[in-house]
């Protein structure tokens, strides 16, 4: 039994690996090839560096994926504060749930819709919309909103209340209870929303898909539209730096996950104390 | 001497979704004085202090500071720290961090901010403790930690909700000392709220007994054990056998088939009455020269004493003794007429009876359950 489920496991991983294994291998391969892998080089990263258009699409991904997440985690993060602190249970509950929504939602749904939206809103007098960067930053920015609520509203939710009130009770006003107190003991769910949202961000494909502009190309766009012709090798660097990238950040997240964990463990010690009764 | 009246609240009512927690509250307190608010859970001691710190409005009356209506004076503008009932500590900062917060956001100078936090970690006994992050720290430190944090601001009224109730007995025992003579030493005002009748007898200037949102009884310590004015505070506070009866006329009152003469007056004739023994007024006495006879049921000892469940005519009587008394034996009881304290009838007549259904279990039962307060509050996330 142990052994059939080790195997199965196994099984699974290597399902879910073995394309990116496989790319990722083929992008050392010197030879364009995808039936026998000859010498081990770069050869193709550098090719890839070499790519003007790839670069900059490179460089827009970056630049979409940076500001559209610190402007979703500035906004995600305020509207966490505000749904936490909502008296009504009720309206709490309906308003979680009216921002898990965009999340179930299909991006080809999301796509489409906010096309229409912005192709709606470039019509409108005085209003100098054009499809191109600030369409994807709207975009983009608003579909990561929900996925940062989401990972700091538990740590808003955590938090003891009477930490605010000492804030208060402390001289400390409103606002400044926000920033000295609620902020800081947030900040891991804030730092986890963020990279969350960077990654998202850096690998749409489907929305973008729907409100860029040929003169504004996010990296997955650009690999698209090259996979419709012939696959260039250099793809397969991109890929695989890619794959490195969102790497590097889920370890991030993790991280920041655990460290989130910790702090919430040392902060229920004191309530070990003896039971309560005179 | 009359002092000045720091803190009045008058005719102070508040509900929370339709619930009503405080009923026409009417209360003042003297400056320099330790207040206790004593009662059980759910009494509304809690919600008074909130009100007093700003962070519940009532629904009528007012609050006063010093003459001055501050009914809409947010928390931070209130000359009043709080020290909370689970400490809450910031838990990103240290020590000397935490003590610190209420000077820095009062822009105070960093090196008088040092020197007041070091004196006041010092009078909490905290010295070398600054660098210290407070989650390392145990329960009784850390509550020294939520002292200090509100002490070094020197306000004009500290208010202390339910600080103990998280620690052990003896580390409690401690801290009540502490807590008394801090309040000597500072000068400050002290609200305290507390459902423990012994913490409140021993610290308190001033005991204000509450129940079902009103105030039953104010009064000095003294006054409240030994004059209580309803069976409620009677039972309450200590041990009490709470028996009906009828002041027969001045002087005289009878309970338990006898009449006893008493020092209670005032009563109309044959107006009945609810008379209050305290265990340890009781003697023992052989049975044939007692002025109540009765079988002992139950014999526990608690150390100093023995505390004896004798039966009177079905009701059963708890008696403290330093004398052994062997269960099924036959004991005569003696009450001096200075022992009996007799009480106009009120709701609370006949809710505490006898000591029949006593049991060291039942007593840890009926102890208040310390989430009290976060009832008072408004919903919280799961």
């Amino acid at each position: 039994m142990k052994t059939l489920s080790r195997i199965y496991m196994v099984l699974v991983f290597a399902l879910l690996y073995a394309p990116i294994i496989v790319l990722v291998l083929f992008s050392f391969n010197e030879r364009g090839s995808l039936n026998q892998f000859t010498t081990f080089s770069f050869y193709w990263y550098a090719e890839l560096f070499r790519d003007a258009t790839a670069l900059g699409a490179l460089k827009n991904s970056l630049y979409l994926a940076i500001s559209s997440s610190v402007l979703a985690t500035v906004i995600g993060t305020l509207a966490a504060f505000g749904i936490n602190n909502l008296r009504s249970r009720y309206i709490k509950t309906v308003i979680r749930s009216v921002t898990n929504i965009p999340m179930m939602n299909p991006d080809i749904v999301t796509g489409v819709s906010m096309m229409l939206l912005f192709v709606f809103a470039s019509t409108m007098p005085f209003l100098p919309l054009k499809f191109g960067f600030v369409t994807m930053l709207i975009a983009h920015t608003t579909f990561n909103i929900p996925y940062v609520i989401l990972s700091v509203l538990p740590r808003f939710a955590q938090m003891d209340k009477h930490l605010t009130e000492a804030a208060l009770d402390l001289g400390c006003t409103p606002a400044g209870s926000f920033f000295r107190i609620e902020l800081p003991y947030v900040l891991p769910g804030v730092v986890s929303g963020l990279m969350l949202g960077f990654t998202l961000s850096l690998d749409d494909f489907v929305i973008s898909h729907f409100v860029s502009s040929p003169d504004f190309q996010t990296l997955p766009l650009y690999v698209y539209t090259q996979t419709a012709h012939k696959v260039k090798f250099s793809m397969y660097a991109l890929c695989a730096l890619m794959v490195f990238a969102i790497l590097i950040l889920l370890l991030l997240v993790n991280f920041a996950g655990s460290f989130n964990l910790g702090k919430s463990k040392v902060k229920r010690k004191p309530k070990t104390g003896v039971k309560e009764n005179g | 001497m009359e002092q000045t009246k720091i803190i009045d609240l008058k005719n102070i009512s508040k509900s929370f979704d339709g619930e009503p927690v405080l009923k026409n509250i009417n209360l003042y307190i003297r400056d320099k004085e330790f207040v206790t608010l004593l009662g059980p859970s759910g009494c509304g001691k809690t919600t008074t202090l909130r009100i007093i710190g700003g962070f519940e409005q009532p629904d009528e009356g007012d609050v006063f500071f010093l003459d001055e209506r501050i009914n809409d004076v947010p928390p931070y503008k209130r000359n009043v720290n709080t020290v909370f009932q689970r400490y809450a500590l910031f838990p990103h900062l240290n020590v000397y961090e935490n003590v610190a917060f209420g000077l820095r956001v009062a822009k105070v100078p960093n090196n008088v901010i040092s020197k007041k936090v070091k004196e006041t970690l010092a009078l909490v006994n905290l010295k070398g403790f600054e660098k210290r992050a407070v989650s390392t720290l145990s329960g009784g430190q850390q509550q020294r930690v939520a002292i200090a944090r509100a002490l070094v601001n020197n306000p004009k009224v500290l208010l202390l909700d339910e600080p103990l109730a998280a620690l052990d007995l003896k580390l409690r025992k401690d801290m009540q000392n502490e807590l008394k003579a801090l309040h000597e030493r500072t000068g400050i005002t002290f609200i305290y709220v507390t459902h423990d009748q012994e913490e409140a007898l021993s610290m308190s200037d001033t005991i204000v007994v509450m129940a079902d949102g009103r105030i039953q009884q104010i009064g000095t310590p003294t006054d409240i054990y030994n004059e209580p004015k309803n069976a409620f505070v009677a039972d309450f506070i200590g041990e009490s056998n709470i028996l009906d009866g009828v002041m027969i006329d001045d002087f005289r009152a009878k309970f338990a088939g006898v009449e006893f003469k008493c020092l209670d007056s005032g009563f109309e004739k044959n107006e009945p009455v609810d008379v209050v023994v305290r265990p340890e007024d009781v003697d023992i006495v052989p049975a044939d020269k007692g002025m109540l006879r009765g079988t002992v049921t139950g014999v526990t000892f608690k150390g100093v004493h023995w505390e004896i469940i004798v039966d009177i005519k079905g009701f059963k009587w708890m008696i403290q003794t330093t004398d052994y008394c062997a269960p099924d034996s036959v004991i005569g009881l003696y009450i001096e007429p200075d022992a009996i304290h007799v009480m106009k009838k009120s709701e609370y007549s006949g809710m505490f009876g006898d000591y029949s259904s006593y049991s060291e279990e039942f007593d840890e039962l009926s102890v208040a359950d310390p989430e009290e307060e976060e009832k008072n509050t408004e919903a919280e996330d799961e």
